[in-house]
């Protein structure tokens, strides 16, 4: 145990305090057409109505903001899990889960406390 | 054995020698999943809250989408150019990466400025933050952002300062990798907002 902390801190002097990450022109060159690609066909769909059902609209663009997420995420954060030892990842993905579990857990629990104090109300919407 | 003996088997009391910066990245990391929590909790609000209007204008009459495209091309754009600084950087050249964090800069003020366009146009329909729950959290979660822009571009400007009067030195290195995690994750959130705050606010 004693030993293995010594590897710590390993790289880190092979190449002083420069950057840890190489990045290339052709990684953001990519990032960037790829989320082009993402951002305007979800404004195409909602502006233009292709798709009638508006759940389905919904359900499309939240897959395609799920991917252009991704696309900034390794082509702009340079996110592998090779980066820090991967501890990057590791805090991502636990924010991930953090976030997944406020954003589910208030909408279900919000959702469900509107639905059962007004069962019999008239809808608001519309009213001065 | 001592008590002294025993603990050094199981901690380690020998500090290691820690080279400046080399925890800055990770540590910055772990601030952005922080924020990343902040804006969690804000579009939970906004996604409890995004559908009362009081009574007052909904998302349909109120957004108009091309501003908002073009506003979300200026984030992209800013992203790529800020990119470029970044391969500068790479290189050694100390005016290029001036040049495009410049450039960047240009486009993330533009973008603050059709941001507060469309505020200030809201407000003044009678739209304003007081109006209703739903604008309540719209504002919150999209100022928000906002505000996190105007640091980044202030960051920018006295990074800018910075590089011009010292240089590509490492500690100057180290802050325009922090503040290109921080540009790019800004440009996450915004992924989240147009698309669940304006494109699916106008699919309501």
């Amino acid at each position: 145990m004693a030993n293995s902390s010594h590897d710590h801190g390993h790289g880190h002097d092979d190449h002083g305090h420069g950057p840890a990450i190489h990045v290339s022109l052709r990684e953001y060159v990519i990032g960037f057409l790829l989320s082009v690609v993402l951002t305007a066909i979800p404004f195409w769909l909602v502006m233009s109505g292709v798709i009638a059902d508006k759940q389905t609209t919904g359900l499309v663009i939240t897959a395609f903001a799920a991917v252009q997420v991704v696309v900034h995420m390794v082509y702009f954060l340079h996110m592998s899990g090779k980066v820090e030892d991967g501890w990057n990842l590791m805090a991502l993905l636990f924010t991930i889960l953090l976030v997944a579990i406020i954003l589910a857990g208030t909408l279900w629990v919000m959702f469900h406390l509107n639905h059962n104090m007004m069962p019999a109300m008239p809808k608001m919407d519309g009213m001065g | 054995m001592s008590t002294a003996e025993l603990t050094g088997q199981y901690y380690d009391l020998h500090e290691h020698d820690h080279p400046e910066g080399g925890s800055t990245m990770l540590g910055f990391w772990l601030y952005l999943m922080s924020d990343c929590l902040i804006f969690g909790m804000l579009f939970a609000t906004f996604g409890v809250l995004g559908g009362n209007y009081a009574g007052g204008p909904g998302p349909k009459a109120l957004f108009d989408l091309p501003l908002v495209a073009v506003n979300t091309a200026m984030l992209l754009f800013s992203s790529i150019t800020y990119g470029f600084a970044m391969i500068a950087m790479q290189n050694g050249k100390k005016n290029a990466v001036l040049l495009w964090l410049a450039v960047t800069g240009l486009f993330g003020a533009t973008f603050l400025g059709i941001e507060l366009y469309e505020f200030n146009h809201l407000i003044h329909e009678g739209a304003g933050p007081q109006r209703s729950a739903f604008l309540s959290a719209f504002f919150t979660l999209v100022g928000t952002h906002g505000l996190h822009v105007t640091f980044g571009t202030i960051w920018l400007v006295t990074l800018m300062v910075q590089l011009a009067k010292h240089g590509l030195t490492a500690a100057n290195q180290r802050r325009v990798m922090c503040l290109s995690m921080f540009w790019h994750f800004l440009d996450v959130v915004w992924i989240g907002v147009f698309t669940f705050v304006y494109l699916m606010g106008v699919l309501r």
